[in-house]
């Protein structure tokens, strides 16, 4: 997913490299119920343009709990967020908190048949 | 007298910028006056013994200097927020006690 937002400019270089290491100290998997959301995100000094990715998985990737770093959740919907200026962003973030909060729309989520469709959902729940 | 709250996550950035909000418009709900000031999960040990209460979205297991502390990674995940609300809200009232 960061390759593509580099290969597209939304992102500097290092944004990958600083996702990863970000994601071993701060890990992003939110503890909820099946399909489980995780939302992982950078320093934004290395986001040139706020954006979300989404991806929904075949298989589940395994992240750790954002409260409990020991304990492994299994992943089968990534938001990633892309944001340049956190503080204007507040709407977006709640918007993408209620994504995980709706367990029936994450279902949704997972249904799609393809990205079109799944863009659409993604711009109904954030109402862009 | 006004509340001073940390709210910390892993950047000090998204996470906190949605608990700080939800945390503030339930305290005026409730008719607590606070201010929430958000901030890295690696800077809380250096800050937070000026706060009266401490939130985080992400695990924090270093040193709080006496100053409460409540996970609130459920205002995110919604799974027993209500709890936590509470939980913030008697933190800061038991202050006054």
């Amino acid at each position: 997913m960061a390759d593509q937002l580099y290969k597209y400019g939304y992102v500097k270089e290092k944004y990958k490299a600083a996702l990863l290491e970000r994601e071993k100290h701060f890990p992003t998997g939110l503890p909820s119920s099946q399909p489980a959301v995780a939302i992982p995100h950078a320093n934004a000094d290395l986001v040139n343009k706020t954006t979300l990715a989404v991806a929904t998985l075949a298989e589940p990737i395994k992240f750790k709990n954002m409260g409990n770093v020991k304990e492994d959740i299994p992943i089968k919907i990534v938001i990633m967020l892309v944001i340049a200026e956190p503080h204007s962003q507040v709407e977006m973030l709640q918007k993408v908190a209620s994504i995980v909060q709706n367990e029936k729309l994450r279902k949704q989520f997972l249904q799609v048949l393809n990205k079109k469709q799944l863009l659409e959902l993604v711009q109904l729940a954030i109402g862009d | 007298m006004t509340k001073h709250i940390l709210v910390a996550c892993g950047n000090g950035i998204a996470t906190s910028t949605v608990v700080a909000t939800k945390i503030k418009e339930y305290l005026k709900e409730n008719g607590i006056d606070a201010d929430t000031t958000q901030t890295r999960l690696t800077e809380v040990s250096s800050k937070v013994a000026n706060y009266d209460l401490l939130v985080t979205t992400g695990q924090f297991s270093g040193d709080t200097h006496g100053t409460p502390y409540v996970l609130g990674l459920s205002l995110l995940t919604g799974i027993g927020a209500e709890k936590t609300l509470a939980d913030i809200k008697a933190a800061l009232v038991n202050q006054e006690v």
